[in-house]
This record gives C-alpha cells, sequence and structure tokens, in this order.
C-alpha cells in the first residue's frame, strides 16, 4: 500500500510539472449505494477540471474510517482531502497545525454570504479561521413511520410521537413490532437527543451540551426525557436487528410501526420503491418540534509542502460549493444543500419538508457541533446500555447522564 | 573460560552471537520497553486525540473505574477468563487422553479437532453468531425437528450472552490444548505404565496421580498461552456480539480501543490498557517465578 501511495504521490508530482493538473486523493467512508453514487458526482466534477480524482473510500462507516484517517495524518502521510462530519471531530488536529486554513479561498469566495444557515460555516471555525468546506446538511429529528403497519393494526397513522405511543399496544396485538432500534449503540444515543428535541425543546439540548448545564441535565425535563425513552424502550422490544438500515427494513417491510433515524434512511426507502406520503410517513422532529440540525458532512485539507497539491485543493474546495455540484451530489446522497439559492425542484415531500424547515430558520446545532467525540462516547455507552436492559430505570439513568455531562469538557 | 579463550573480557565471550542479538535487544528496549513506559506515563495525562503532556493525576483511572461499561468488561473477562481456563485444560485433557489410547485413524481424529484452530476469531465469530442466531441456527433446527418449546438463544440475552461466546473460543482454543497435553502425554516414559500395570493401579487412577504430576512443566505452558489468550480477548467479541446486547459482553481490550480511537480520548485508552498491563503481570510473574526460581533451587 505505502509504495503504492508513494508511486501515486510521485505520479502526481511528475504530472503537475508537466501539466499543472493534480492527482488528488480525497478519503471518505461514503460506500452504500447512494453514498458511492453522490461522491462520483464530486469526481466527476473534480475530472472536469484537469485534475484526477483518486478514490480513497473506507468501508465500515465514520467509526472505522475517522481513526485510519487521523493516523495518516499524524504519521506524516497525508491525503489531499478527506471528509468528516463538521463539528469538533477535527478540533485537535487544526490546534496542532495539521489541516490547512482556508479562510483566503473562503473570502475570495464569499463564502459567508452563499452558505446557508450560516452555523455550517461557523462549525468550520476555529479562532476566526475557516478549515473545512462543508457539503450538505443531513438531520436526525426524523420519525419514518410505516403507513401499512397501522392500517394493520386498525389505527391511524400518528402525526407525532403522544399519537404514536398510544398507538403502539394496537400495534403489538397485530404482530407488529411498535418501534424499530438497531443494536448499534449510537442509534440509541440518537434516538435520546431526538426525543429531547422535541419534547424538552432545542434551548434544553443546547443548554445541556453546549453549556454542560448539569443542574438543567438533573431537571425535570430531562425527567421527561427520560420516561420518553422508557417508553421508547418497551416499543422497541423484539426488534432483533443490528444496523440501522436493517431496522429501517423492518419499517420497510411493515414489520415495523416506526424509526427514529436521520434523514439518510431515505434513501433505504427510495431504494425499496416507496413513495413518502403513500408508502411511509415522515415526522420532521417527531411531529412535536418542527425542528432540524445541522449536522452534516464537511471536507478538510491536510496541510502539503507540495503547490501542486495545494492548488487542486484550492480546485475541489470551490468546486464542493458550487451551485451546480451542490443540487447533483445533494439530490443522489438525500441531504439538504448547503446554500439557499439553489434550486431542488426534483426531491421529493419529505426532502421538500426538510427544505421548508430550513428556509424558515428553525434549525439548531448537531449534537456532534457541540460534544467532543469522548462525550459521545460515553452516551453511547450508557443509552445502548439503558435501551437492552429493562432494569434500569429512567432516574438511575439521569443520574449518570448528569455525571458524563458533569465531566465532560 | 574467559582467560582460555584469550578474551580479557567476560563481554567479548560469543561475541558474535551477542552481536546478532543487538537488533532484538534493540526492539525489545525501544518498542516494548519503550512503548510500554511511555503508555503508562501518558495515562496519567488528559491526552484526547493528540498525546499531551498534561497531567492530571489519577483522574483517569478514577474515571475509568466509576464507568460501568468498564466494571462489566472486567467481570466478562473473569467469567470468560475462570470458564475458559477450567473448560480448555478438562476438555483438552480428557480429548488427548482419549486420543493416546493407541486408537485407529488417530492422524485423522486429531486433524479434526485442531482444525479449528486454523481459523482466526473473526471467523470463528461470524460461524458461531449464525450458529447461534435464533433464527437460523441451532434453535430453529430443534424446533424444525419437533421441539417446538425449545429455546437456546445466547447471543440475544445479555445474562448468558458470554457462555455463547465462551463455547466459540472453546471450540477454535481446545484443539491447541490436546495437542499440547498430547505431547506431555507422549513424553511420559512407558516404562511408568508397564509399572503401574504390573502394580495393579488402574488407569485412570495412574493419570491422575502419576501422569498429571508429571506433566507440570506442560500443564504451566498451557496455562500461560491460555491466560494470554483471555487478555487479549477482542476479536470474537467484535466479531460475534460486539459487544451486545448493550453492554453485557464488553471486555476490556475492546474499551481500550474504542476510548482511543473512536472516543478520540488517549489517556482514557492509556489508562485502560494499563490495567491490562497490571493483569497480564499478576499472571506472569508468578509463573516466571514458579518455572525459572525452582529450576535455579533444583
Amino acid at each position: 500500500m505505502k509504495s503504492i501511495r508513494t508511486m501515486l504521490a510521485t505520479t502526481a508530482i511528475c504530472a503537475a510539472g508537466a501539466a499543472h493538473a493534480v492527482d488528488l486523493e480525497v478519503t471518505h467512508w461514503w460506500t452504500s449505494g447512494g453514498e458511492a453514487a453522490a461522491v462520483a458526482e464530486f469526481a466527476k466534477a473534480f475530472d472536469a477540471t484537469g485534475n484526477t480524482w483518486v478514490d480513497g473510500a473506507i468501508a465500515g462507516s465514520g467509526g472505522t474510517a475517522r481513526p485510519i484517517m487521523v493516523s495518516r495524518i499524524i504519521g506524516g502521510d497525508p491525503m489531499g482531502a478527506f471528509q468528516f462530519n463538521h463539528g469538533r471531530q477535527a478540533e485537535e488536529l487544526i490546534e496542532a497545525g495539521l489541516l490547512r486554513d482556508l479562510t483566503d479561498i473562503a473570502e475570495a469566495n464569499n463564502w459567508r454570504d452563499v452558505i446557508y444557515p450560516s452555523s455550517l460555516l461557523d462549525s468550520c471555525t476555529v479562532d476566526g479561521r475557516i478549515y473545512c468546506v462543508p457539503v450538505n446538511i443531513h438531520s436526525w429529528q426524523w420519525l419514518w413511520l410505516s403507513n401499512d403497519a397501522f392500517e394493520k393494526a386498525g389505527v391511524d397513522v400518528p402525526s407525532n410521537w403522544d399519537e404514536f405511543v398510544a398507538a403502539a399496544p394496537a400495534l403489538r396485538e397485530a404482530g407488529i413490532t411498535p418501534l424499530a432500534v438497531g443494536g448499534q449503540s449510537w442509534q440509541t444515543s440518537g434516538a435520546f437527543n431526538v426525543l429531547m428535541v422535541a419534547l424538552a425543546g432545542p434551548d434544553v439540548l443546547v443548554k445541556v451540551y453546549g453549556d454542560k448545564d448539569a443542574e438543567l441535565a438533573a431537571g425535570p425535563e430531562i425527567a421527561r426525557v427520560f420516561q420518553a425513552a422508557a417508553d421508547a424502550r418497551e416499543m422497541s422490544q423484539g426488534s432483533n436487528v443490528q444496523d440501522w438500515n436493517q431496522a429501517t427494513n423492518l419499517v420497510i417491510t411493515d414489520q415495523a410501526g416506526g424509526q427514529i433515524m436521520g434523514d439518510w434512511a431515505q434513501g433505504e426507502f427510495q431504494v425499496a420503491g416507496e413513495v413518502a406520503g403513500e408508502d411511509y410517513t415522515c415526522l420532521p422532529g417527531l411531529g412535536v418540534n418542527e425542528l432540524i440540525d445541522t449536522a452534516g458532512d464537511a471536507f478538510y485539507f491536510p496541510v502539503v509542502d507540495d503547490p501542486a497539491i495545494q492548488e487542486g485543493q484550492e480546485v475541489l474546495a470551490n468546486l464542493m460549493v458550487s451551485p451546480e455540484v451542490q443540487v447533483n451530489f445533494n439530490l443522489k446522497k438525500g441531504s439538504l444543500p448547503i446554500r439557499g439559492d439553489v434550486d431542488l425542484a426534483a426531491a421529493n415531500d419529505c426532502m421538500k419538508k426538510g427544505l421548508e424547515i430550513l428556509a424558515a430558520g428553525n434549525t439548531l446545532p448537531a449534537v456532534t457541533q457541540l460534544n467532543t467525540e469522548d462525550t459521545n462516547n460515553q452516551l453511547n455507552d450508557l443509552f445502548v446500555e439503558f435501551f437492552n436492559d429493562t432494569s434500569i430505570t429512567p432516574e438511575a439513568a439521569q443520574e449518570r447522564f448528569v455525571e458524563i455531562i458533569k465531566n465532560a469538557d | 573460560m574467559a582467560s582460555a579463550s584469550g578474551k580479557p573480557f567476560g563481554l567479548f565471550r560469543n561475541l558474535t552471537a551477542k552481536i546478532a542479538a543487538i537488533p532484538m535487544i534493540l526492539t525489545a528496549l525501544f518498542v516494548f520497553v519503550g512503548g510500554t513506559t511511555w503508555t503508562i506515563v501518558y495515562s496519567f495525562t488528559n491526552s484526547k486525540l493528540l498525546p499531551r503532556a498534561q497531567f492530571v493525576g489519577l483522574d483517569q483511572y478514577e474515571r475509568l473505574w466509576s464507568t460501568n461499561r468498564w466494571v462489566v468488561s472486567i467481570e466478562n473477562l473473569v467469567t470468560y477468563g475462570l470458564l475458559s481456563l477450567v473448560f480448555s485444560f478438562v476438555i483438552g485433557f480428557l480429548l488427548a487422553a482419549l486420543i493416546d489410547q493407541k486408537i485407529r485413524f488417530e492422524n485423522t481424529f486429531r486433524t479434526i479437532i485442531l482444525y479449528p484452530f486454523a481459523l482466526s476469531f473473526i471467523v470463528t465469530g461470524l460461524v458461531w453468531q449464525w450458529l447461534l442466531n435464533p433464527d437460523f441456527g441451532v434453535q430453529s433446527v430443534v424446533r424444525a425437528l419437533g421441539w417446538e418449546s425449545f429455546e437456546f438463544n445466547p447471543l440475544y440475552n445479555a445474562d448468558i450472552v458470554i457462555y455463547g461466546v465462551l463455547i466459540a473460543g472453546l471450540w477454535q482454543g481446545t484443539g491447541l490444548i490436546m495437542v499440547l497435553m498430547l505431547a506431555g502425554l507422549r513424553g511420559i516414559d512407558q516404562e511408568i505404565w508397564k509399572a503401574a500395570r504390573v502394580d495393579g493401579i488402574p488407569a485412570w487412577k495412574t493419570y491422575l496421580f502419576i501422569v498429571i504430576p508429571m506433566m507440570r512443566p506442560v500443564f504451566i505452558t498451557t496455562l500461560v498461552i491460555i491466560a494470554s489468550g483471555i487478555v487479549r480477548l477482542y476479536d470474537l467479541i467484535v466479531a460475534q456480539t460486539s459487544g451486545g446486547p448493550g453492554i453485557a459482553s464488553e471486555v476490556p481490550a475492546k474499551y481500550v480501543y474504542d476510548y482511543m480511537f473512536q472516543g478520540q480520548n488517549l489517556g482514557q485508552g492509556f489508562a485502560a490498557s494499563t490495567m491490562m498491563l497490571l493483569a497480564v503481570a499478576i499472571v506472569v510473574v508468578p509463573w516466571a517465578y514458579l518455572e525459572f526460581g525452582s529450576r535455579k533451587r533444583g
């Protein structure tokens, strides 16, 4: 591998010397069908500029890919560009001076004005300098419901979380698992955070995770969220699946009533040929608080000495923000664009709902933007235990939650 | 000796051998001793994604031992360790004793029993994940045979999941133990067996009171091999349960990996791995004492 990379780098340098074109290695973890199609849009556009996109996909999602990318950058063998979720994941790499400062490029191209909402660029900014290019918005706050499952159970499709909880016994009687939750730990903590936004409101979430307000975390608002999480735990008993898309598949095949999952689940419904509104229903903010967070993916560019690669990085950074590429990429990815001035006429109903909420400005920062990965990992441990062990009371879980918030940085 | 070979210092004795050993000595010093010391030192810092020499005393250890997942990991390791130790020894020895009865097709049986050891833990874990899956594996087969209420579902039951892992671990590992034991049995002088037979001692008594005490060195080697395998238990868990359901089958090595790399908290990972080193030391030091200490005395 190493020798291949060296060879690639050498070729890149030679090519750069000859034609001012460069082979830029880009690493990311987009390997599922829809994701690969989306990233191919970037590659196509980049190749059209006369440069070459060298695809460095790492299978196995962020948890697997991030350590590999980080060790390459720290080890002095950086790639041309890499994908992270914007937020605090790259914080220390920036502090260590390993990532390229993009402020000049951003100012030259007015990113401040075109990127909407501005919080996207804020989470790329450290000490007033910009270090990453946001490429899309993915939000967590969605409840996906199977219309057929509710018909079978003889109840109306719920329009909010409380109705869903009330419909759970009917679903059980019809032999349907009310809520599909996979065994991966991030799914359970994600679902909890969605419940928090819906039931306690976005301000509470920002205070608890952003300001690490332990007092609020111990208070009655969060206690209510834990009660709801206990309901969700009860409703999820019997969904013996591991991956998130297997859980989504339970909803698609009407074996489960619903799933709390981010808008990336939409791709699964699309691939299965389901139609929004007819076969499935989506409720942003669980139908209670119609809000979405502005999590998503961003590209970072490691510091390199080779001027040819630096030039390639600049070209790619500008390309990713450009309107045309934004539309092509996001339609394939099922995510929302990072600028408000592009037209997504081809989007489906659920995506349009998301665009409306975005246009109305009903957004909140994502949990990854507020918490370090360390804190998120601790929360994952807590909630995966809570959702799988019914002997833990909501009160006991809340105590441990407060403890994590208190010690977080 | 030194004067006989004409060299003034003991340092130059076997010089070629010593020069040849230098790379290994350096590797051992820098990689093992150096790496270990570095890890222990940095376990007292608050290093996150990158190592940072900001010392925080025992904070990482305090957090470690107040974390439920770590405590569960240790409990699992103890349960798995004790049971795996006992069963590996008993099953391994029994199989070896059976094979040692001068049976026909000994080679074939030995190969069959040793074969799982040729598989990695990842493959073992995946195979047993399917075998123990309630919808496809053992449970569904028995149910299809007519026992409708039969239940054998260890991987989705938090109370017994570690036994599901144990089954896979034993299936993979006992073959090697059997071979080690068999080698030990073959090392016993046939004269002893003849003498025991002349005295009219039954075979099981001969095994229990004569052969087993004579196999002490083999037993100690086996013990160390099994014990080291237990402490670094990681890949089997990742492949078979990924720590689930919930955190019911987490192990210390997985905690170390998750916090070091996914959680971007090196300090916490270092603290956990230092605790693991301590556990290994507890196993290895008494062994070294028994093995090398007694030889000097003898």
